[in-house]
């Protein structure tokens, strides 16, 4: 179908993009890694006490690192009116949205990939499991659902960097919420069964958002 | 004509709340006076959420219709909404101290509240910081929108993250008749205030969109 | 002032009562023009005058806030994919990834385009923007006339009919905006339907079939090339806008 065909190749151009500065992939890791380490300088007294803590600071290191990366999702757009030569083109504007919002997601679940390495290693916990994984996975599903169309908002904004994360982090807080217990259940060992009130929630706030961000996107980048 | 009516009948009910609680109504056993603050505080959470139901519905009418009476109705209400919200959390502090000890409780409750109000902060800010004014409309309505079909959810997450806790619970056993018969007058002065501020702030709003849309015709 | 009639197929571009209302000013205020097919129609105004909203406009990248625009008889609310497929933008900003290479960008829009066999192509129209040489380089690297002359053969593509350029010789010097006049007026591919802003009086006059001043939102001006020369259109442009030029 010629929508995906086209989504294919905005979030190809994206992935290409993101290789070629590859500045901008390190400092979003450099960053999510300083958070943790700062994180266990406030709080890595003990291991029972990382075991505590570590699912919030997995979460809170994702949610702004989050916010890091969608931040940057339309400023390229913004240079040289490449968001309006999207639009000129013979395409959606929903096209635009999957797009971009397919390229955010890659590009978090490797820094999140990357991040969970790094912290079953500093931590020592079985953060590497299937069930983190799918929590890992859904919830950022979530954070490109809604901050794609936050991004595009916040870049047609006088303080880009500050309207993104006041925008994101109060809509997100139920996933946040909702992955930092899921992560908890099931580093104590939990069966999906314990989690699955939980996934139920980050699942159904995926789906209604992706509809929702979809059907107005369109009202954002049009003047 | 209308706005006159609405306003005696403001008043009106607003002095039966004020006798209704501070002289009808026994005082509660265990919290004492302080408990009267009750009377207060929900009708401020029920006007937090219904402005911010007319903000939901103020701009999807908006975004469809393009018409920007929408646009003010929407944002009166956030006006109203921000202030019953704020009112909500400082009520129910007042509440908590007395009630739990603290000041602040991450309870479902408050903490959705907070939420709430973080929401409609959002609102304002993105309509202030927009490049231009219709655009501004626009990027707020998108905040009502996500904001409201956020809320069931984030009520959920919040009551299922503390509901495992022993709960301090607001409301200890039913209510006796006489203190529901207030809470009810009391709510109900509150919404009709409610739309007296949103007319009043709606017309104002329109008034002034008039007078700029003439000044750029004549421009 | 020419007017279409609603029976005439002739028109390429079709526009009535065009409004563009911002929430502090109008920028376009009740445009009414025809463009034939094949037309070169040249738009002079002062910053400001609406002429950038108008280009926007017709490429679809704004909605009009009243009137109604026909391009080759189709309505973009209703076929906005459709118009978009015949129309190329060149404007003064390039709509290039600087940190792509020239192919990789004509390669990107030429997938948004639905452009065939698009290697291919992207070689013919490399070639006539005649910059071969630098195709894979980083448009980054690219001199602002290079990535003009880009920004044309990206234009270029899809083969569009209707031509919408604004102010495309922004930043460029004499000797790249003599090439670019030429990219734009070769008709290797057909006689191209153009809509060309500037606020350059010889160049305008040089290039049009018919020329118009727009002053605040507004055509105010009118004339074809034959019944033009330069000393009267710099009278004529100042008395409207109060510039000399």
């Amino acid at each position: 179908m010629r929508f995906w065909h086209k989504v294919i190749a905005i979030t190809w151009k994206d992935a290409l993009s993101g290789m070629r500065t590859k500045e901008i992939i390190f400092s979003v890791l450099v960053f999510t890694l300083l958070v943790i380490v700062i994180f266990n300088f406030a709080f890595g007294t003990s291991q029972e006490m990382m075991e505590l803590v570590a699912p919030g600071i997995l979460w809170v290191t994702f949610a702004f690192a989050g916010v890091l990366s969608l931040n940057r999702s339309f400023i390229p757009e913004k240079e040289q009116d490449c968001l309006e030569g999207l639009m000129a083109c013979p395409a959606s504007r929903e096209v635009i949205y999957v797009g971009k919002m397919l390229g955010s997601l890659l590009f978090m679940l490797i820094i999140e990939v990357i991040a969970l390495l790094i912290f079953a290693f500093l931590f020592n916990l079985p953060v590497f499991s299937p069930q983190i994984i799918t929590i890992t996975v859904l919830t950022t599903i979530g954070f490109v659902a809604v901050g794609t169309l936050f991004s595009a908002l916040a870049v047609n904004t006088k303080a880009r960097e500050m309207v993104l994360p006041i925008l994101f982090l109060p809509i997100v807080a139920p996933i946040i919420i909702s992955a930092i217990k899921a992560s908890e259940l099931a580093l104590s060992g939990e069966p999906w069964s314990g989690l699955s009130s939980w996934l139920q929630i980050i699942g159904a706030f995926d789906v209604i958002f992706l509809i929702v961000s979809f059907l107005i996107f369109a009202f954002v980048i049009e003047e | 004509m209308k706005r006159n009516i609405l306003l005696w009948l403001s008043l009106a009910l607003m002095v039966t709340a004020l006798y209704l609680v501070f002289v009808y109504v026994p005082t509660e056993q265990t919290m004492g006076i302080v408990y009267k603050i009750f009377y207060l505080m929900v009708p401020m959470g029920w006007l937090s959420l219904l402005s911010f139901l007319i903000v939901f519905v103020g701009s999807i009418l908006y975004l469809v219709k393009r018409e920007s009476k929408w646009d003010i109705l929407a944002h009166s209400s956030a006006e109203a909404g921000i202030i019953f919200t704020t009112l909500a959390l400082l009520t129910g502090a007042i509440w908590a101290k007395p009630v739990w000890g603290v000041w602040w409780a991450w309870e479902p409750r408050l903490t959705s509240t907070l939420i709430l109000w973080l929401l409609y902060l959002a609102y304002f800010m993105v309509r202030s910081l927009a490049t231009e004014e219709s655009r501004g409309a626009t990027f707020a309505a998108v905040v009502g929108i996500v904001g409201f079909i956020d809320l069931p959810i984030i009520v959920l997450a919040t009551t299922l993250w503390r509901g495992m806790h022993p709960e301090p619970i607001i409301f200890q056993g039913g209510l006796a008749p006489s203190m529901l018969v207030t809470l009810l007058i009391s709510i109900t002065a509150f919404t009709v205030l409610y739309f007296l501020l949103l007319i009043q702030r709606v017309s104002m709003k329109s008034d002034e969109a008039e007078v700029k849309r003439l000044k750029i015709m004549l421009s | 002032m020419e007017k279409p009639d609603s029976t005439s197929q002739v028109w390429a571009i079709e526009i009535k009562g065009l409004t563009k209302s911002f929430s502090n000013h109008l920028a376009l205020r009740g445009i009414d023009l025809g463009v034939r097919q094949g037309e070169a129609v040249v738009i002079l105004g002062p910053n400001g005058a609406g002429k950038t909203t108008l280009i926007k406009v017709l490429a679809t990248i704004m909605n009009p806030s009243a009137g109604r625009v026909l391009i080759d008889g189709l309505n973009p609310k209703n076929d906005a994919e459709e118009v978009r497929r015949r129309i190329g933008v060149v404007t003064h900003q390039t709509f290039l990834y600087s940190n792509l290479t020239a192919y990789e960008n004509l390669e990107f829009y030429s997938r948004m385009y639905d452009v065939p066999r698009r290697k291919e192509r992207i070689h013919e129209v490399t070639a006539i923007v005649g910059m071969t040489s630098r195709l894979h380089d980083r448009v980054g690297t690219l001199s602002r006339g290079m990535q003009q002359r880009l920004s044309v053969a990206r234009s270029l593509l899809h083969k569009p009919t209707i031509m919408l350029l604004d102010e495309p010789e922004t930043g460029l010097d004499q000797q790249a905006i003599s090439v670019l006049s030429e990219i734009l007026q070769a008709e290797d591919e057909g006689k191209h339907t153009i809509i060309h802003t500037t606020h350059s009086l010889e160049r305008g006059l040089e290039l049009c079939d018919r020329l118009l001043i727009l002053v605040r939102g507004e055509i105010v001006y009118e004339r074809s090339r034959q019944a033009l020369d330069l000393a009267d259109l710099k009278q004529v442009y100042q008395h409207y806008t109060g510039i000399e030029t």
